[in-house]
């Protein structure tokens, strides 16, 4: 794998610290008028998502990681492991193990599209998309509360998500949902 | 590909940048300090380990990086108070905060001791920014400048004698606090730092460093403090946690100069830099006398970048 200089490092540079895959998400330069410059980066571990800042000298170099981010169907999990497909046709499958679909677990739904991040060919985490639409298998029957003031309860989805939703919301609606946030974006049926 | 014509500030910005330059110059025009221009192509160039020039292809010139010695020798000469706003131009990578060319005011102040001299700035840097918040629906007023001493800093936020602490005090806590993927640092390097990553995110919006360790002395004289420390009188001006200007209580001494600039020389070929040569010329103006003074080397764009708060360097420039 190539190596990277501190002058080409730049947001979304993928590199290998201490063993790990990790994501350059900030460069800053810090050069004092009369000393050595630095450069201050703040990286994302891909593997368990640490975000942390290290301080290389100017002009070193570090070991670029053979990180690809694609998008996979979601199959079906055997407890083990969990199943995706490319979408490239190829119908090729790689089985993610618990600790990559850590962030996931909670949005997952057959057929449905994630991105999957591989490190040397090997899942290390899976992302769902933004929004998900999900069907509500649990919550408290529709109460009667007084809407204007906002009122919420908890709804548990079908991926095991368990959202605040508006009350009006019943068991077998399906809602759309940001899964940066866990936010209720509106219902999809009915 | 789409040629990319357009100017990185808008026109909006370069007006407001304009009005600020003309009130620098009015600044100086004021308070009897005469402007002059400097060549930015000149046969030597600062020998500092950390700064490296752009030398012209195919010519014995550099651009300058900064217009110190040509200043110097003005002084040697009998100018008197001179300034210059200019560009310079330093081979460091661009950042938000940089750019291989700057426009830089330098000024002199003979008579000048590195209090006075501050104040001078206080005054245009407070000046600028009333102006700017005036012109600039973001910019806010600063009403004045703090003075902290380099010890005090440290003392008050590490806990540590910068001064005095051993080297190997130095480095376990820049280690300590700091994700170091880093060999062979200096302790000047640690201490550097500890500064930035440590102490500038806690400096008050404006201030003054004042004092600093004697091995960062450049070109300023050594002087005795209160506690009997042998302290560089040196400032730089922090703005937002920015650098934004380093003032010195000048050398005047020939011989302590060329010993500065041949210890400099020799650090370069060891680390492997470009060789610079030195600047008899200067040191020739040194030994025929250069008048008791203070002198300030102030970034334009990074000022105005701050007073007119601005996100990026480049969005002051016009390419």
């Amino acid at each position: 794998m190539a190596t990277f200089s501190t002058s080409e490092f730049k947001g979304g540079l993928k590199v290998l610290i201490d063993g790990e895959p990790c994501s350059i998400l900030e460069n800053e330069v810090v050069k004092p008028g009369k000393g050595q410059a630095f450069n201050r980066v703040k990286l994302r571990n891909l593997k368990n998502g640490r975000v942390w800042e290290r301080t290389y000298k100017s002009g070193e170099s570090v070991e670029g990681a053979d990180v690809l981010e694609t998008d996979m169907q979601y199959l079906y999990t055997d407890g083990e492991f969990w199943h995706f497909m490319k979408t490239d046709d190829s119908f090729e499958q790689i089985a993610a193990d618990e600790a990559a679909i850590t962030d996931a677990k909670i949005w997952l739904k057959e057929e449905d599209i994630y991105t999957v991040v591989l490190w040397n060919e090997a899942p290390i985490s899976v992302t769902p998309q933004n929004f998900v639409e999900l069907e509500v298998v649990d919550t408290d029957p529709g109460l009667k509360g007084d809407t204007a003031q906002g009122g919420t309860k908890p709804a548990t989805l079908s991926s095991g998500a368990v959202v605040k939703v508006p009350l009006f919301v019943t068991i077998g609606d399906v809602l759309r949902v940001d899964t940066r946030t866990s936010e209720y974006q509106n219902r999809v049926t009915k | 590909m789409q040629a990319n014509w357009r100017p990185s500030a808008t026109i909006e910005v370069l007006k407001q940048r304009g009005a600020l330059v003309a009130l620098i110059r009015h600044f100086f025009s004021c308070r009897g300090v005469l402007e002059v221009d400097t060549p930015v192509l000149m046969p030597t160039t600062a020998t500092d380990v950390y700064i490296d020039s752009f030398r012209v292809q195919g010519s014995p010139l550099f651009l300058q990086t900064s217009p110190e010695f040509a200043l110097k020798r003005l002084l040697a000469a009998g100018s008197g108070a001179i300034y210059q706003m200019g560009k310079v131009f330093r081979r460091d990578a661009p950042s938000k905060r940089h750019n291989p060319e700057f426009t830089l005011l330098e000024w002199y102040r003979p008579g000048f001791g590195l209090e006075q001299l501050m104040d001078e700035v206080e005054a245009l840097v407070v000046e600028v920014f009333a102006e700017a918040a005036h012109l600039a629906p973001a910019g806010t007023a600063l009403a004045s400048v703090e003075r902290l001493s380099y010890r005090e800093l440290f003392q008050h936020h590490l806990g540590i004698d910068p001064h005095r602490a051993s080297d190997a005090d130095i480095a376990r806590l820049s280690a300590e606090k700091i994700d170091l993927a880093a060999e062979a640092l200096s302790r000047t390097d640690h201490l550097q730092l500890l500064l930035s990553h440590c102490i500038e995110p806690k400096l008050p919006r404006a201030c003054f460093i004042v004092d600093y360790p004697v091995a960062q002395a450049a070109l300023a004289r050594i002087e005795i403090d209160a506690t009997g420390e042998p302290v560089a009188r040196r400032f730089e001006l922090f703005v937002d946690g920015m650098e934004l200007a380093n003032g010195y209580f000048e050398l005047q001494d020939a011989a302590e100069q060329r010993r500065r600039f041949e210890a400099d020389i020799a650090e370069r070929a060891a680390r492997g830099h470009d060789a610079v040569p030195l600047d008899e010329d200067l040191l020739a103006a040194l030994d025929h006398g250069l008048p008791e003074c203070s002198g300030v080397a102030l970034g334009v764009d990074r000022l105005l970048m701050a007073a007119l708060k601005q996100p990026t360097l480049t969005s002051l420039l016009t390419f």
